[in-house]
């Protein structure tokens, strides 16, 4: 077994009122990749910041190759080797790569800088981790994946950096990327750092990480060998329960079931030619990897976007769709993954939010009926168990999966019967993740139809009964659910 | 649950505090100033805040959807100088004068809501170029002579000040008519923008025009409706400058859109949009009025009152960033 590089033990941590970690464990071996996992305010953020010294521990012990240390600020923590890469990018766009790196602290000659060296210097720490990128590029020019390697270059330019912290690296890249950068976190492995990995993406923690240590409301749960178990054993650890809804093997929309949407030769700029149906009370799954085009076909479905040519037709008939208030009027409501730039209104209420695309019904011949809208919201709110202290709280008070949840009673009440998911559950936690697949499965129960565009593949087989495959804007396959395979829609997804 | 008593309460002392600087500087002024706690004092209060209270209600509702209105001052005379000019040299009835006035400040309402909504031109790009068209057209019309409104004594069109400013009613001489008219549109402002489908809306389009686009709200529609709304309440503020001031002159009320927004900005609405109220409108034009007021009671004069109601504006932008600093505090929290 390799070395302990660092031990945190018994730890615990108060906040006026909350008991925010309580005999929290942590131990990390030279040259492992150890998974930590827990739902939104299970504590992870919060023991991260104790090991970067940003809070001060208020029991337990941390020990660094058997040494006790307290790690008094950030400074300290990177002068012990911890370093932490961020999951937004804090780079120039603007800067070279070596400028970025060695931003603050620049190489200098006399008064001028010593960009010679300093490019030099670069080059030798990105050849020590493999990593080919040249120090004079500009930020810009490298893919999103590129630069999030050079954010953990720059980690460990500090010296003898033996310790990182990656928080959920993997958010903004593409499943291609994501390769990329899973290569790279072997080759650190082998120098012998040893990495926390931090991520909401439970898939991915089989294929990169070695152990995995769940944490659940600010308690240690255990640490298993992610060889030994398998990714619903790790979730119910992490929620403690059973969550998941079953997948699907088979499709539950009887084939005779009438098709309430269909998209005849859809294109745009970026859309090609795209046709599809949508039957009553299916799940149809858009695959595809980042930039196949399957958000700006939706957009165009949805009339956000102006389309060049295509029809829609809403249970067999033809709808204009030039507005997104056309596509309400047909019954298309959009719920998008970015649901703070295109679902909601943070500053409003929820039942602000929840009213907003009924407000015509709810007004009478002055003024909006504001007890009536009241009623609706919580009606929705109890509902779907959007949990927010009350119809008037603001949204933005509420957390990733509850947001969601109000942009999905917004088109309930309006009575959308088409409802397109881009994204649902990126950016939200486990527990909230399995509660919008319930909701779904029970929309589409209740006659609805979804569409759901989806980046993570298990989750589209869980979810689907059909699913559609887009590659740079075409449709390049539809798969059936009972044979539909990660390799098979992979296939399709890069088929050019 | 917990954060979010934290924050109603931050946000009542908040609301709270408009109306406790109102108060604090009357009796401030009372204490100090010379004869500044007496019933003339109140009417000269009132009467000095008509017409920016009018401007101030208009430029609420784009101020709440995230925009900007440049041309309040000018189009304010603008409107004045044209009504004043059908009236005086066409010999127009005073009644259609006014409509006139009040139609030239909702022709350049609607100007301004199609280049920002349908045109997409920047709020403060599309505002300028109208705040100097509307200056331009006033002196055209008019070949820039100063345009005189009837007076109180004149035969035709006497009744001008006595609907608008103030009259005498059996023992109550020089009642504050003004008042009144701005309190029936006060409250009709406060109606449609916290009651209405057209305020919700306003709100909406502030917070996330994308949102509301995508919820299937008509934008263009309705923001370009916000800005003809904002030129009614513009032209009605011309009649009552016309009403004060009588006598309009050309190429002025540059710097009057200043005094609008200011009383908009103290009265607690976020100039990033999405939030404000009415009523601190209300108050924020009172304050401004109470200050300039006050302060001549206390013998400062004019630059004296321009520069402490600069201080107040950036003592009221301050404020504002720092509730939009807690507002994201809670949000990480």
């Amino acid at each position: 077994m390799a070395e302990t590089i660092l031990y945190m033990h018994g730890i615990q941590k108060y906040f006026p009122g909350v008991h925010a970690l309580d005999d929290v464990h942590l131990e990390l071996r030279k040259g492992e990749v150890m998974a930590l996992v827990g739902e939104n305010g299970a504590g992870k953020s919060t023991l991260m910041k104790i090991l970067t010294g940003i809070y001060s521990k208020d029991e337990g012990t941390i020990e660094l190759y058997g040494q006790p240390v307290e790690i008094h600020s950030p400074r300290h923590a990177q002068e012990l080797g911890i370093s932490i890469v961020h999951q937004e990018l804090n780079l120039m766009q603007d800067l070279t790569v070596a400028e970025n790196i060695f931003i603050g602290r620049e190489t200098t000659k006399g008064a001028f800088l010593d960009k010679k060296k300093q490019n030099r210097m670069t080059d030798e720490l990105l050849g020590s981790v493999h990593l080919d990128i040249s120090a004079k590029t500009p930020v810009k020019h490298l893919s999103v994946a590129k630069q999030q390697m050079v954010e953990i270059a720059k980690a460990l330019s500090y010296n003898n950096t033996k310790i990182l912290i990656l928080d959920e690296p993997s958010a903004s890249l593409t499943t291609s990327e994501i390769e990329d950068l899973f290569s790279f976190i072997r080759r650190l492995k082998a120098t012998g750092v040893g990495i926390i990995y931090i991520s909401h993406r439970m898939e991915e923690l089989k294929d990169i990480t070695d152990r995995i240590t769940v944490m659940r409301d600010g308690q240690y749960v255990d640490t298993v060998n992610t060889a030994d178990t398998t990714i619903d054993q790790v979730v119910q650890m992490m929620v403690g329960r059973v969550i998941y809804e079953e997948p699907k093997t088979h499709s539950n929309v009887p084939a005779d079931a009438p098709v309430i949407l269909e998209a005849e030769h859809l294109s745009s700029n970026v859309v090609k030619d795209v046709s599809f149906q949508l039957r009553k009370g299916e799940i149809l799954g858009f695959a595809g990897l980042m930039g196949a085009g399957r958000t700006e076909t939706m957009r165009l479905v949805c009339g956000a976007d102006p389309r060049d040519t295509g029809t829609i037709r809403v249970n067999g008939e033809e709808v204009r769709v030039r507005t997104p208030a056309d596509a309400v009027k047909a019954g298309i409501g959009y719920l998008s993954e970015d649901r703070k730039l295109f679902g909601l209104c943070l500053s409003l209420s929820v039942a602000d939010n929840i009213a907003m695309p009924s407000l015509d019904s709810l007004t009478g011949a002055l003024f909006v009926k504001d007890k009536l809208i009241e009623k609706h919201s919580r009606e929705y709110i109890e509902k779907i168990n959007v949990k927010t202290p009350s119809s008037h709280s603001l949204v933005r008070s509420l957390s990733g999966g509850n947001q969601q949840k109000v942009v999905i009673a917004k088109w309930l009440l309006r009575d959308c019967d088409i409802l397109i998911f881009d994204e649902p559950t990126r950016g939200i936690d486990v527990g909230a993740k399995s509660e919008i697949y319930k909701l779904m499965n029970q929309l589409t129960a209740t006659g609805k139809s979804i569409i759901m565009i989806s980046s993570e593949l298990p989750e589209l087989l869980r979810m689907s009964d059909r699913v559609v495959v887009m590659c740079e804007g075409r449709v390049t396959g539809e798969v059936d659910i009972a044979d539909a395979t990660q390799e098979k829609i992979m296939t399709y997804a890069t088929m050019r | 649950m917990k954060q979010e008593t934290i924050k109603t309460k931050k946000i009542n002392w908040q609301t709270l505090l408009a109306p406790l600087a109102l108060v604090i500087l009357y009796i401030f002024f009372s204490i100090f100033g010379n004869n500044f706690f007496s019933a003339d004092m109140l009417k000269n209060i009132l009467e000095s805040s008509y017409y920016i209270g009018f401007m101030a209600f208009g430029v609420t509702f784009i101020i709440i959807t995230g925009g900007i209105d440049l041309s309040l001052g000018t189009v304010m005379m603008c409107s004045a100088l044209i009504g004043a000019y059908v009236f005086k040299q066409h010999h127009w009835p005073l009644i259609l004068a006014l409509l006139l006035t009040v139609g030239v400040g909702v022709l350049f309402g609607f100007l301004n809501g199609t280049l920002v909504a349908r045109l997409k031109l920047p709020p403060f790009i599309a505002t300028l170029g109208t705040m100097m068209m509307s200056q331009g057209i006033g002196s055209i019309i008019t070949s820039v002579q100063s345009q005189t409104w009837p007076t109180a004594t004149e035969p035709v069109g006497g009744w001008f000040k006595k609907v608008f400013i103030r009259n005498d009613f059996a023992s109550f001489r020089g009642f504050p008519v003004g008042a009144l008219w701005l309190i029936v549109f006060f409250v009709i402002a406060t109606l449609i923008l916290h009651k209405t489908k057209f305020g919700r809306y306003t709100f909406a389009i502030g917070s996330n025009e994308e949102a509301a686009r995508l919820s299937g709200i008509n934008v263009i529609k309705w923001k370009t409706g916000v800005y003809t709304l904002c030129g009614f309440f513009v032209g009605m503020s011309g009649i009552f400058y016309a009403a004060a001031y009588t006598t309009i002159t050309p190429g002025t009320g540059n710097g009057q859109e200043m005094n609008g927004i200011t009383g908009v900005v103290i009265g607690g609405t976020s100039m990033s949009g999405g939030s404000g109220t009415m009523v601190g409108t209300l108050i924020g034009v009172f304050i401004m009025s109470v200050l300039k007021n006050g302060l001549s009671a206390c013998g400062l004069q004019a630059p004296w009152q321009t520069f402490f109601t600069g201080l107040v504006v950036i003592g009221a932008v301050l404020l504002d960033i720092q509730r939009t600093k807690a507002a994201n505090r809670v949000k990480k929290g």
